[in-house]
Parts: C-alpha cells; sequence; structure tokens
C-alpha cells in the first residue's frame, strides 16, 4: 500500500501495541508541534474469526466461545448471545437465572471499573490508587471463582438458564464482601473528587461533546459522561434488572474526569444492585430444558462494563448458527478517539486513550517517532514519564 | 415518543419499504432493497433519533444483506433495516457514513470479510484484514457447496 508522507506534518505512531492495556493497536498521531491534529486508528492485529467460527459451533457451545472474546466482558458477550437466542426460540428463563445472570455481571461491572480506575491512576502517576484499586478488585474475583469456579471466563450462562447456582451459604459472604467494598469505593470516590490535583490534571482533557458521542454512536460510561444517559440495563431491560431498585449515573462534561466520576459511582450502583438482587433471589430451577433451536432471528443486548454488547444471531432451524454476528462496546468507542484527541496535547493521549477503557490487553510498547528524521521521540517509557510529569508540574504548581 | 408512536411514524417511509417484520414486542425488521437502505437509515438517525448500533452482512445465497440495527433508547426498540442486494456479481450498498461517522468502521469490516461495496465511503481502506491478504477473497461468504475447506 502506498502511502503519502507530508513532511511538514509528523506523524507519532503510537502501537501496534497499546500503550495501556495489552493487546495491539496501532495509532497514528499527527501533530503540530505537541498538539494533535489528526488520529488514525489501525485494528485487527490479532483477528479471532470468532464470528465465523461461532458458525461451525452448536448453539449449545458458543457461550463459551463468546466468553473467550475478552477476558473481563466474561460475563456480557455470552449473556448477550444467549439472549438472542432465546428470543427467538421463545425460551423464558426462570426467575432464579435472570437474578444469577444480574448478579454475576454486575460483579464483572466492579471489577472491571475498579481494575480501569487503577489502570487510569497508573498512567498519571498515581500508583497508591493503581495498589489499592487492585487490591479492593480481588475479593470481587474471589467471589467470582466462589460462585462460577473461575475468576475470568465463567461459562455460567447457557441458553434457558444458568449452568451454576448461587449456594444460600454464599449469599452472607456476598452482603459483607459488597459492604466492605462500598465503603473502600466511598474513599476512593472522595479521594478522586477532593483532589485538587486531579481536577487540574483531568478536567477538560480529552473531552468528547454531546454532538460527538451521538454522531459516533458511542455507548456505555463514555457515553454517559458526555451527558447521552443510554443504559441497556434500564432502556431494554433483561435479566432482573427492571425488578431492581438503581440509578444510571450520568455526567454532562465529556472529559476524562467525568469518565472517571461515571465510573466510580457506577460502582457503588453495582454493589447496591447485587445486595439488593442477592436478598431478593427467588427460589426455585436455574435453567430450563431446551430441546430444540427453531429458525429465526434474535437480537441480544447487555450492558458490558464498556457499554452496550450486542449480538445478532440467526439460525435456519438446524443446530448452528447460519450467522453469528458480534459487537463489543470498544468496536464503536475506539473511532471515537477522532473527536476526544484532536486539539489536545501529547501528554494527554495517553489517558484519553485510557478513559475510553479500549477493551484490549497490555504489552506496554509505544514509540513516537519523527517522521522526518525516523528518530524515536519518545517510547512507552518516555510517554509515560511525560504523562506523569504534566501531573507533578500541576501538583507543584497547586500545592 | 413511545413505542407506538415510533412504529406509526414509520409510515412515512411506506414507499421505500418491502415490509416491515415484528418479531417480538420490542424488535422490528424493516426490509428493504438496497438502493433504498441509506434513505430509510437516514430517517431513522435523524428524524426519529436513534442510535446506531452495528451493521451484519450475510451471504444468504440468492442475495446479500446487510442490516442495519439501530436502538431507540427511549423505548428500548430495536430497529433493523433489511437491505437485500439482489446483484451477487457486484454487490453495493450506499454508503451511511456521510451521516453516520460511527458506521465508518463496520462498511470497512463487512467490505474486507463479505466484499460489499460501500459507495461514496470517505476511507474504504482495509480494517480487519491484512495488507497482502489476496484481493477478492472473502472470509465470511459461504463456499459453494462442491467446495470444501482445505
Amino acid at each position: 500500500m502506498k502511502k503519502t508522507v507530508n513532511i511538514n506534518k509528523p506523524v507519532l505512531p503510537v502501537g501496534p501495541f497499546h500503550p495501556l492495556q495489552e493487546e495491539m493497536e496501532f495509532f497514528q498521531l499527527t501533530v503540530d508541534g505537541e498538539t494533535v491534529t489528526d488520529i488514525d486508528v489501525r485494528i485487527s492485529y490479532n483477528h479471532r474469526g470468532m464470528e465465523g467460527i461461532a458458525e461451525t459451533l452448536q448453539f449449545d457451545q458458543v457461550p463459551y466461545l463468546v466468553s473467550r472474546i475478552c477476558g473481563i466482558c466474561s460475563a456480557s458477550h455470552p449473556l448477550a448471545y444467549v439472549q438472542a437466542v432465546e428470543e427467538f426460540a421463545g425460551i423464558t428463563p426462570p426467575d432464579r437465572a435472570l437474578y444469577v445472570r444480574t448478579i454475576i455481571n454486575e460483579l464483572e461491572r466492579i471489577h472491571s471499573h475498579i481494575l480501569w480506575a487503577g489502570l487510569a491512576g497508573h498512567f498519571i502517576g498515581y500508583d497508591t490508587v493503581f495498589m489499592w484499586a487492585w487490591k479492593y478488585r480481588e475479593p470481587v474475583l474471589d467471589l467470582l471463582e466462589e460462585i462460577t469456579g473461575n475468576r475470568n471466563n465463567y461459562g455460567n450462562v447457557k441458553v434457558g438458564g444458568c449452568r451454576e447456582d448461587i449456594p444460600d451459604e454464599l449469599k452472607p459472604k456476598i452482603i459483607a464482601e459488597m459492604d466492605k467494598l462500598e465503603k473502600k469505593v466511598e474513599m476512593l470516590t472522595k479521594a478522586v473528587l477532593d483532589d485538587p490535583v486531579l481536577h487540574a490534571r483531568l478536567k477538560g482533557v480529552g473531552i468528547l461533546t454531546k454532538e460527538d458521542a451521538i454522531r459516533y454512536c458511542v455507548t456505555g460510561p463514555t457515553a454517559r459522561a458526555s451527558g447521552v444517559a443510554i443504559d441497556v440495563r434500564r432502556d431494554d431491560p433483561y435479566a432482573a434488572y427492571g425488578q431492581l431498585d438503581w440509578n444510571v449515573i450520568a455526567q454532562p462534561e465529556g472529559d476524562v474526569f467525568a469518565k472517571a466520576v461515571v465510573r466510580l459511582l457506577e460502582t457503588l450502583e453495582s454493589a447496591k444492585m447485587i445486595k439488593e438482587a442477592v436478598v431478593k433471589l427467588p427460589k426455585g430451577p436455574i435453567a430450563v430444558e431446551v430441546r430444540e433451536i427453531p429458525a429465526g432471528e434474535g437480537c441480544g443486548r447487555a450492558e458490558a462494563p464498556r457499554g452496550e454488547t450486542f449480538h445478532y444471531v440467526r439460525s435456519d432451524g438446524g443446530n448452528r448458527p447460519v450467522r453469528h454476528k458480534m459487537r463489543a462496546p470498544s468496536f464503536v468507542n475506539v473511532p471515537s478517539f477522532k473527536a476526544s484527541c484532536l486539539g489536545g496535547n501529547i501528554s494527554d493521549v495517553t489517558i484519553t486513550l485510557a478513559a475510553v477503557d479500549p477493551c484490549y490487553s497490555c504489552t506496554e510498547r509505544l514509540a513516537v517517532v519523527n517522521d522526518r528524521t525516523g528518530k524515536v521521540l519518545h517510547d512507552y517509557e518516555s510517554l509515560l514519564k511525560l504523562s506523569r510529569e504534566k501531573t507533578e508540574k500541576i501538583r507543584k504548581e497547586l500545592l | 415518543m413511545d413505542r407506538a408512536q415510533l412504529i406509526d411514524s414509520l409510515t412515512q417511509i411506506k414507499n421505500e419499504l418491502i415490509k416491515v417484520e415484528k418479531t417480538n414486542d420490542s424488535r422490528f425488521y424493516l426490509v428493504c432493497e438496497s438502493q433504498n437502505a441509506c434513505k430509510i437509515s437516514n430517517f431513522i438517525f435523524e428524524t426519529l433519533g436513534c442510535r446506531f448500533v452495528i451493521a451484519t452482512a450475510i451471504d444468504s445465497e440468492q442475495y446479500y444483506e446487510v442490516l442495519y440495527h439501530f436502538s431507540h433508547d427511549q423505548t428500548g426498540t430495536v430497529l433493523t433495516v433489511k437491505a437485500l442486494i439482489r446483484d451477487r456479481e457486484n454487490p453495493s450498498v450506499e454508503s451511511l457514513g456521510q451521516f453516520i461517522p460511527g458506521v465508518l468502521w463496520i462498511e470497512r469490516e463487512m467490505h474486507d470479510l463479505m466484499g460489499i461495496e460501500f459507495r461514496n465511503h470517505p476511507d474504504m481502506r482495509r480494517l480487519i484484514l491484512a495488507d497482502d491478504w489476496p484481493e477478492g477473497v472473502y472470509p465470511l461468504r459461504k463456499k459453494p457447496k462442491n467446495e470444501k475447506d482445505s
């Protein structure tokens, strides 16, 4: 492929390994001095062809495949898939299964949001937040392991219900852990909201306006932090969300700070929801028997920690889907960088990209190269340093 | 706007539609010819204020289908525009990218994997396939029945 290079516009390649989360993604930033003027994102360095694979698997095998789309969203992808199948097959899972699904999905949201808070802290030089957050996340993973047998890739939903039940003796432990977690997250939220350095560092950085959020069709905390209060859990209730008392958290500002606030407050809502669901957990079976999947098509969606997960499944009456489309929220959230990074400073790029919480893992490699000389200006370490120095500078100015 | 009003408003584009299929209370499939898909999607996005979710390309043997899934978040309704592309030799459909920037990636993906051309797409580079992938090989197209996987 031929590439035209404008020597007056230096291009900074960021990737192909994403600087913050550990997976391949390539950002090419065009800069004017230290200001970002254009961004091009290339993905699919590690495309696994799951839509093709799903067509070769039987309906009951697909949940295990889609739970491996992402280690963190491994409850919401299978849930969206089984809801799509249950929709056209006319299957209604028992109430208890709906509650179990809700609890697993909220535990997933909590550990994902806390993980994000830790990483975000790390990238702006708040390593204490990083250590705290990951410590608080640990008991949540332990709970998931006790319920499903796995810390990630739970494999707990199936068409017609759930695979593993929540035993009664575990209920007090879940409630106690949520109580403890609430206190810690409240403390963390207060620390973030009260910190003048964080205000100065994150407010007004990487703004995604409401108009852009709508145009780019973003979802989840990325949309809610830009004043677009959408949440599939409320808008198109599934599992037990319609029967629980909770609030959709939205902020109007659209900057990195707003995204952090949305995630932290959502974590508290999730803890509240889990406690209520555990108390209300109905008695009865956790699955109905499914004998046959008829022909048809269905759209299943679930609110993953990063936004709406959407699965479209079509069946011709055989034992395999003839088409299975999976859309992870990052697929629509990542292109919005084009709106949120432009005009910003290079030292803000790492945290702006991280604020969307894009769904890939991290080999921590990033290079900023001057296109004219081919000389590496910054690598991952130095960009991280740049981001932290800015925080430090603000801190000194303020204190 | 409640769901009944939403569905009523679809009468404004009834001339462009072949039919509306309802699979349950909150899922509607708007079947149309491919040349009308852009106009219908524009109405759904701009006038009804729906959010574009994703698009699915399907090889259904007689024709290609492109399904644009839209979500009406106030009512929790999914409206899917099902565009039928009858020209199997040169499948193409008008790009929605001029009014929905959020559609650009998935159109590039469908172009890579299903070989559907999106007319007037501003940036039709490859998104999924590698640069050295052979031209004219589309991984998600159905193989002819007599051809086996190598």
